[in-house]
Parts: structure tokens; C-alpha cells; sequence
């Protein structure tokens, strides 16, 4: 029952958020999705005592085609879910000093995301899992479109367009990939699609057909065009939420429900995905390295790390999987802490553009402490969540193939260089005319740092709990994908 | 049976309403006439009988689709009565015609004969031509109803030539004798010449590719509203007439294989065709004409699998087309009647002034466009699902990327809405019509959680 709590209170509470007006819809948003977040918490309680087993639900929903409501929480799941829920309260959270225009289809339009994203995570049938894909990119679609902060309004009225249409068109191969799967096991259920074992051709084109979906969302080189523009144009609270956590959806997407339904084809395509993953990941790093524009940096930089997690799934060993889990959770929550700096450095400034900032780590120590740790956290120095995660996906990705880490090595190498330069440019060296009055950092925004730096040492020092907790059903998903 | 003679009836009575002066109450009569016929096909449910020797034969099939039917009547009824405000001594006309269309079109999901076919077509779009010139003192309308009138005699010729050779190959208009010729081996030319003219007749009425031509000049001529009507009552029961006969009579071992290509290449035509024209279209009228002609193609995909029982699929279709179309037209009439004018630009900024308006004509593009939790979602995934269960995957995927074109235009609307700069000119809207949109929103939504219940209803 709890499970069911924490699926639908995020849309109760959109509901509310809405009817709460417009003024007081921010507090009631924040308030809400801390509730939602203990909730969550709550649950994993309920999972630790009850030993690893997952907690599911399942209920009869539409007879023809057979489609039950089925929900089934595992580690992976559960660790995912509370990425979202700790996520949306601090992405509400760094929106409190800002007015926004009609704020409260502002907020609930982000609790209605959250319930898409948790239904996601938490779907163990197949057609449920793809109706809560799309819906979860309604809400976002208006997001970015709306409340989109660029200066050309018919830009962003392509760029939005072209993610939307992206995604939309991967989205339905899928469908197609799950329809064709259905009319051979009569079943959308996530085990008796494991159990299925089609021939390989037909599994090649059911490979295929998901796999577009995926990566488009990671999204994964060459699909990725649409996504700089799109994190450019959105506003901060869409961007955190895109890179934060929708993008983890095609990741997930790729271990629960790609990997192990269609193994034999998982094997003999590999060798080609992963390659494009690592394609991705220099590619990523480098154009990261040409940036003027803070947020696009950010952008790219995104593109080289879920380059990396892609090809730790890719690789199909324990340390990869276990890796990408990790990796996941920690880009994140780092990646919602750097939009957030860039956000507060373009609002002060007015600007986003990294030649023209300087000397800001003399006016604002506060913030100048704050982002420095998220930014070693990024180029995953040790005792940081990142560090574990990319060790274990460069593991993984060693054992799958030398040389390919070598080459995906290099993301480390790179990061430091475009993430380190920019810390450079942005906060050291002398005061320029537009930073000069920069503002230190308030209770809110400190607020907002607080929990992300403890969760960057947390995970970075003792990642075990998480690993433990991930470890059953990561070895299920590996049992599977071997086959 | 009783339905079909009740709505005749019916329509007879709205014509003497007119006599004896109650003119002010004939929307309320005829909607509660409707509303009682709607009550006594229910209640056939479950029966399958037939009348005057297999004239009519009332199944669950032919219950099912005259329920849709009816519903999106009383529908097309209550937005009528503001409408023809202007020409008040028309209407009662009007409305009696638009009952005889529901003839027309209940005569063609309950056939049991091909003359009853034929007579269930005849009415259906006599009634049409005069209803596209309703506008006596518009060109345009004048235009449509000519245009339209010359193509759909033409077809009925042909449809009549195709019913001749089949009689004369066989000498019986009766379906179940038809069917039962079909099952022995012995077939001849002529008998496969009927069945073509009558194909080519079928796809001019439900405008398919390359027979979709006269399509958009007579809506875009019509009244908005007559235009809806062709979009949805006519279009659903020539369809609903299209799997009938087809599935009960060329549903032998021979038939299907032998017009599988053409069925094919019509649906992968009209659905493609329709969509990419629908891109360059600025009215709004004849964008949805468009994207009716494609919508037409997928139902065209239950059709070309009519040997696999699709008739759920295609059913579902219907209603998940029907009433997102009535909401889409519904606004449609609002905007053009504030802003005269059917473009797109005139839907500019309507979030910001009609924001009710706006999030329904939002909700009934995204169903269109077959995006879940709505309506039209489920209904391109049971059409896709039978396609593929039919052995059909290269249609399915060129059905598939033209449902991602679609989202094209369908967003457009939405664009104009949302981000545009509106003008300054108020919207008024009707009760009525708040009620009519209102309602088949809450029914796309209803639909899109639980499809179950209207999947499997055959």
C-alpha cells in the first residue's frame, strides 16, 4: 500500500499545488514533495526489514490486450525512485526566489512529471512502463516550452519541438518492439518477457526497436543532437529535471527492460553500441572543451558521462552494471548541483557566458566553496560519489575490452581539463564589471548545497548500503542478459 | 430494427414540428428522441436477429456501431442549434436531414442485403450534398454541395455496376448466400470485377488514397459543422459498412489474398499522403481534413486485415476518432465564429484568454496524434497490434513514422496557442457548448484509462 502512497501523491499533490494558487504554490510544492520524499524513504525501511525480496502490487487493469497494473520495486528501482523523490524538493527548492509566472501549473506540472518518473521506475509490466515514458514527457515538453528561459522565442520553439518529436519517434519503435513481444508471450509481464527465447533474427529487430528509444533519451551518440539546444533553452528547474533524472530512464531502461529480454542480440550488436558509447563520451568531452556558454558546457559534459554509464550497461559485467546504478544516482545529483550554480551565476550576472565572468571566489567564498565540491565531484576525484561510480564503469568496461577503456578513460582526463578551466575562468582571476557586486549565497541556495555535498561524501566514502541494496536485482538482470 | 424506424420516425417528426409551430422546441425533441433510440438499440444487445429476409440483420456488430452513431448525432444536434441561429427557419430542415443522414448511416452497420447497402449509402449521402450546400447564400457551400454531389453520384454508379455483376454472377443480393458462394472453390472474372467496383466505390466514400480528392474541397466548403459530420458519422459508418461487407462476404479462402496488394498499397497511400499534405496546410478546416484522410488510412489497416476479425480494432478506432473529432470541431466552430477566420493564426494565444478552450483542444490533438494516457493512443495500438498479428509489419512501420509526422501539425495548433501572441478580440462561448467539449474530453480521458472496457466488446 505504501508502494501505491508514493506512486500517486505526486499527482494528489500536483492536484493540490494547482488549486493552491498561484502565490502560495511554491511552498506547498516544496512541502509536498518533502513529504513524498520521506514517504519514499519509508518504503525502502519497509524493503530492508522485509529482506531483498521486491515489493509489488499488481492489479487487473484492461483484459484485451492483457495489461495489469503491476508494480514491483527492486533495488534498482527503489534506488532510482529516490533519486527522483530527493531530487524534486531540491529542484523546487532552487526555484523559491525566482517569480515565475503562473506558478501553479508551474509546480504541478513538475509533481505530475514525478508521478510519470516513479511509475517509470516502478512498472514491472511492460505497457505500463511505456505509458508512464510518454507521460512523462508532456509535462516536460510544457516545461521547457513555457517557462523556457532564451532569448529567441522561436528558437526554443524548435528546439523543444525537435526533442519532442526525438523522443516521441523513439518511443513508438518501442511500442512496436513491445507489441511484437506481446503477441508472442501473451504477456506484458517483465518475467515472462525474460522468459521468452525468441530466434535471433527476431530478437535483432526487437533490439533494435527499443534500443532507438533508449538512446535517444540517454542519449547516446549520434542520436543526441536535440539534446544541447533543448538543455539550453529550458529553464533550469526542466534542465535539472532532464539531466537529473529523465535521462536515467533510457539507462534503466536499458537494464530492466532491454538487456535481458533480448540477450542474444544484446551480445552479437555490443561490439557496435559500445563503441558509439565511447564515440560519445570523447565526443562529448571535447565540444565541452570548445564551450563559451556555461550551461551548454554543463550540456556536453552530461553527454560525455551518460556516454560512460551507457557503455558500463554495455559492457555486461557485475562491476559495470553496479558502476552505471551508482553512476547514475551521483551525475544526478551533481548534475542538478551545477545547473543550480549556473543558474545562480546567470541570474546575478545576467549572463552565461564564461568569458566574461572572473573573481567571483573573492566576493562569494560561500558559493565559491559549494561549487568547487560539485565540481570535483564532476571529475570524480576520490572520497566523491563520482569516483566510485566511474571506477567501477571503467572496471567494467576493462573487462569487456582494454582498449575501449583506455579511450573511455579519457572522459576523466578531459573532465578535469573543461571542468577545471571553467572553475578557473568563472571563479578566479579579477572581479570583471558584471560580478562585481556578486551576491553570496542565501539560506535557501545554501539549503539547496547542503544535502547535495553530504550525499557527494556519503556515497563517495561508504557506498556499500547502496551497493548491498542494488545487488540482487542487478544479478537477476545479469542472469538474464547472459543467456 | 425498431432504431432504424424510430430515427426515421424521427425524422419525420421534426418536419412536422415545423408545421404546427413548435419550432423552439425541436432541438430539445429531437435530442430526446435520439436519446430514447438510444436506450432501444441498447436494448438489442446480445440479440442477433434478422428482418424482412435478411433485409437488416441486427448483431451485436451493428448494435455497437449504431450506439456510436447515435451518440455522435446528439452531439452534432446540440452544437446545431446555435450554429444555424442565423437562419431560424431553416433549422428545423436542417435538423430532419441530419436525422435522415443517421439513417443512412444506421442502414449501412445493419445490412444484411447488398440492395439495403445500397439504399443505406443512397440516403446517406443524398442527405450529405444538400447539408454541404446549406449555406444557400455562401458560394463555397454551394461549391462543396455541387462537387460533392457529381464525385458521389459517379460512385454510386460504379457501386451499383459492381452490385449488378455480382448479381448477375450469382443472382442474390443476400450477404450470407454471397458468402456461402464464396466458400466453394468455383470463382469467375466477373465475379472478382464486382468485388473491385464495389471496392473502388467503398474507398471514394471513405475518401482513401488515391480516391481522397474531392475530400478536402467539399469540407473545406461546407459549414464547419456539416463538415464534421462528413468526418465522423459518414466516415465511421461507410467504414462500418466496409468491414461488414467485406468480412462477411469475400472472407474465403481466395479473396483476401487476391486484393491483399491493393488494400495494402491504398492504406500505406492514404495515410501517407494525408499526413504530408496535412503539413503545409494554414486552415485550420483543411488541416484536419487532411489528417482525417490519414486517420482514414489507419482504419483502412483494420480493413486490409478484415480475414482476422478486427472488427474491435476498428470499432475502437472509431469512437477514439469520432470524439476527439467532435471536440476538435467544437472549438474549431468557437474560434472561427469569434475570430472569422479558420486559420491557425486565429487560434493564436487562446491559452491565454479561453484557457479551458485551449487545454481541450490540446487534449483532443494529443489524442489524435496517439499520444497515452488519451483515447487515441489505444486506438492506434489495438490497429498496430492487429496489423502486426496479421503478419503487416511494413505497413505498421510506415504507420508508425507517419504517426510521428502527425505530431507535426497537430502541434502546431498547440504552438499557436501556448506561445503566440494573442489579439485583443474577447471569446465568447455557448453553454452548449462548454457541455459537448467538456464531455467528450472527459470521455477521450475515460476511454485512455480503461480502454478494457470498449476493447472487447465484439
Amino acid at each position: 500500500m505504501l508502494l501505491l502512497g508514493v506512486l500517486f501523491f505526486p499527482l494528489v499533490a500536483a492536484a493540490i499545488v494547482f488549486l493552491a494558487g498561484n502565490r502560495q504554490a511554491k511552498f506547498v510544492a516544496l512541502g509536498l514533495g518533502l513529504v513524498e520524499f520521506v514517504a519514499s524513504v519509508l518504503l525502502k525501511r519497509h524493503f530492508t526489514h522485509g529482506g531483498l525480496a521486491p515489493i509489488t502490487f499488481t492489479h487487473e487493469w484492461i483484459f484485451n490486450p492483457n495489461i495489469s497494473f503491476a508494480l514491483s520495486v527492486d533495488g534498482l528501482a527503489l534506488v532510482l525512485i529516490l533519486l527522483t523523490t530527493f531530487l524534486v524538493p531540491l529542484i523546487v527548492l532552487t526555484t523559491i526566489n525566482k517569480e515565475i509566472d503562473n506558478a501553479k501549473s508551474f509546480y504541478s506540472l513538475i509533481l505530475l512529471m514525478q508521478f510519470a518518473l516513479v511509475g517509470v521506475f516502478a512498472a514491472s509490466d511492460g505497457f505500463l512502463f511505456y505509458i508512464f515514458w510518454e507521460l512523462a514527457l508532456i509535462p516536460i515538453y510544457f516545461i521547457a516550452l513555457l517557462w523556457g528561459e532564451g532569448g529567441d522565442k522561436e528558437f526554443r520553439n524548435r528546439a523543444i519541438f525537435k526533442f519532442f518529436v526525438y523522443t516521441l519517434a523513439g518511443s513508438l519503435f518501442m511500442l512496436l518492439g513491445f507489441i511484437w513481444l506481446y503477441q508472442k508471450a501473451g504477456s506484458f509481464d517483465v518475467n515472462t518477457l525474460y522468459g521468452i527465447n525468441l530466434p535471433v533474427s527476431q530478437q535483432t529487430w526487437v533490439f533494435f526497436a527499443i534500443l532507438v528509444a533508449f538512446a535517444i533519451k540517454i542519449p547516446i551518440f549520434p542520436l543526441h543532437t536535440w539534446q544541447p539546444d533543448t538543455y539550453k533553452e529550458a529553464p533550469a528547474a526542466g534542465s535539472m529535471l532532464l539531466a537529473g533524472i529523465m535521462l536515467k530512464m533510457g539507462l534503466y531502461g536499458l537494464l530492466r527492460w532491454l538487456l535481458p529480454i533480448a540477450p542474444q542480440a544484446v551480445t552479437a550488436y555490443t561490439p557496435i553500441v559500445i563503441v558509439f558509447t565511447v564515440i560519445g563520451i570523447i565526443y562529448g568531452s571535447v565540444i565541452a572543451i570548445k564551450q563559451a556558454d556555461l550551461k551548454k558546457l554543463i550540456a556536453y559534459s552530461s553527454l560525455a558521462h551518460v556516454g560512460l554509464i551507457a557503455a558500463g550497461i554495455f559492457s555486461l559485467t557485475r562491476e559495470g552494471f553496479e558502476g552505471a546504478t551508482i553512476q547514475m544516482i551521483s551525475h544526478g545529483i551533481n548534475v542538478v548541483a551545477l545547473f543550480f550554480a549556473v543558474e545562480i551565476i546567470s541570474q546575478r550576472t545576467g549572463t552565461m557566458d564564461i568569458s566574461k565572468l572572473g573573481g567571483i571566489r573573492n566576493i562569494a567564498p560561500k558559493f565559491a566553496t559549494c561549487f568547487m565540491i560539485v565540481v570535483l565531484a564532476a571529475v570524480a576525484l576520490p572520497t566523491t560519489n563520482s569516483f566510485i561510480g566511474e571506477f567501477l564503469l571503467l572496471y567494467g568496461v576493462y573487462e569487456y575490452n582494454t582498449w575501449l577503456s583506455v579511450i573511455a578513460g579519457l572522459t576523466i582526463i578531459l573532465g578535469a581539463v573543461y571542468m577545471l578551466r571553467m572553475y578557473q575562468n568563472v571563479m578566479l582571476g579579477e572581479a570583471t564589471e558584471l560580478t562585481f557586486s556578486f551576491a553570496d549565497l542565501n539560506w535557501s541556495e545554501l539549503a539547496v548545497f547542503v544535502p547535495v555535498i553530504i550525499a557527494i561524501f556519503v556515497l563517495g566514502v561508504y557506498p556499500k548500503p547502496v551497493l548491498t541494496m542494488i545487488q540482487p536485482a542487478l544479478d537477476n538482470i545479469l542472469n538474464y542478459s547472459l543467456r | 430494427m425498431k432504431t432504424l424506424i424510430y430515427t426515421s420516425a424521427l425524422g419525420l417528426i421534426c418536419l412536422l414540428v415545423e408545421m404546427v409551430n413548435l419550432r423552439k422546441f425541436v432541438v430539445p425533441i429531437c435530442i430526446t428522441g435520439l436519446i430514447a433510440i438510444f436506450g432501444l438499440n441498447i436494448m438489442d444487445w446480445g440479440g442477433n436477429q434478422a428482418y424482412y429476409n435478411g433485409m437488416v440483420v441486427i448483431d451485436n456488430y451493428s448494435v455497437a456501431f449504431s450506439a456510436l452513431l447515435i451518440v455522435l448525432a446528439i452531439f452534432i444536434l446540440i452544437l446545431s442549434a446555435n450554429f444555424y441561429k442565423n437562419e431560424e427557419s431553416r433549422l428545423s430542415d436542417y435538423l430532419a436531414i441530419l436525422i435522415f443522414t443517421l439513417c443512412g448511416a444506421l442502414a449501412l452497420v445493419s445490412f444484411g442485403n447488398l440492395a439495403m447497402f445500397f439504399l443505406g449509402i443512397e440516403v446517406l449521402s443524398i442527405s450529405l450534398y444538400i447539408l454541404a450546400g446549406s449555406k444557400k447564400k455562401d458560394v463555397r457551400s454551394n461549391e462543396a454541395g455541387m462537387k460533392y454531389f457529381l464525385m458521389g453520384s459517379f460512385a454510386s454508379g460504379i457501386l451499383l455496376f459492381g452490385i449488378a455483376l455480382i448479381y448477375g454472377e450469382l443472382g442474390t443480393f443476400d450477404l450470407q448466400q454471397i458468402a456461402n458462394y464464396g466458400a466453394s472453390t468455383h470463382h469467375t472474372v466477373m465475379y472478382y470485377a464486382g468485388i473491385a467496383l464495389i471496392l473502388v466505390a467503398l474507398l471514394f466514400k471513405v475518401s482513401a488514397v488515391p480516391f481522397h480528392f474531392w475530400a478536402p474541397d467539399v469540407y473545406e466548403g461546407s459549414p464547419t459543422l456539416i463538415m464534421l459530420t462528413m468526418a465522423s458519422m459518414a466516415k465511421i459508418a461507410a467504414f462500418a459498412a466496409f468491414y461488414r461487407l467485406f468480412s462477411t462476404c469475400f472472407n474465403d479462402g481466395y479473396t483476401p489474398a487476391m486484393f491483399a496488394w491493393i488494400f495494402s498499397a491504398v492504406t500505406a497511400l492514404t495515410i501517407t499522403v494525408g499526413n504530408f499534405t496535412a503539413l503545409n496546410q494554414d486552415s485550420f478546416k483543411r488541416m484536419l481534413a487532411f489528417s482525417g484522410i490519414s486517420h482514414a488510412g489507419y482504419l483502412m489497416i483494420g480493413i486490409m486485415c478484415y480475414y482476422g476479425k478486427t472488427d474491435n480494432a476498428i470499432l475502437f478506432y472509431s469512437i477514439a476518432y469520432g470524439i476527439s473529432s467532435v471536440a476538435a470541431f467544437a472549438v474549431a466552430i468557437v474560434v472561427s465564429s469569434n475570430m472569422g477566420s479558420d486559420k491557425i493564426e486565429a487560434f493564436n494565444g487562446l491559452a491565454k484568454r479561453k484557457p479551458f478552450l485551449a487545454g481541450a483542444l490540446t487534449i483532443a490533438m494529443l489524442s489524435m496524434a496517439g499520444i497515452p494516457p488519451f483515447a487515441g493512443f489505444f486506438a492506434k495500438y489495438y490497429i498496430f497490434s492487429e496489423a502486426i498479428k496479421n503478419g503487416h509489419v511494413p505497413i505498421t512501420v510506415i504507420a508508425v513514422i507517419n504517426s510521428i509526422v502527425a505530431v507535426y501539425y497537430y502541434f502546431k495548433v498547440i504552438f499557436a496557442m501556448y506561445t503566440k501572441e494573442s489579439s485583443e478580440l474577447p471569446v465568447s462561448i455557448k453553454p452548449s457548448y462548454s457541455f459537448v467539449i467538456g464531455f467528450c474530453i472527459l470521455l477521450v480521458l475515460l476511454i485512455g484509462i480503461m480502454p478494457g472496457y470498449f476493447a472487447g466488446l465484439l
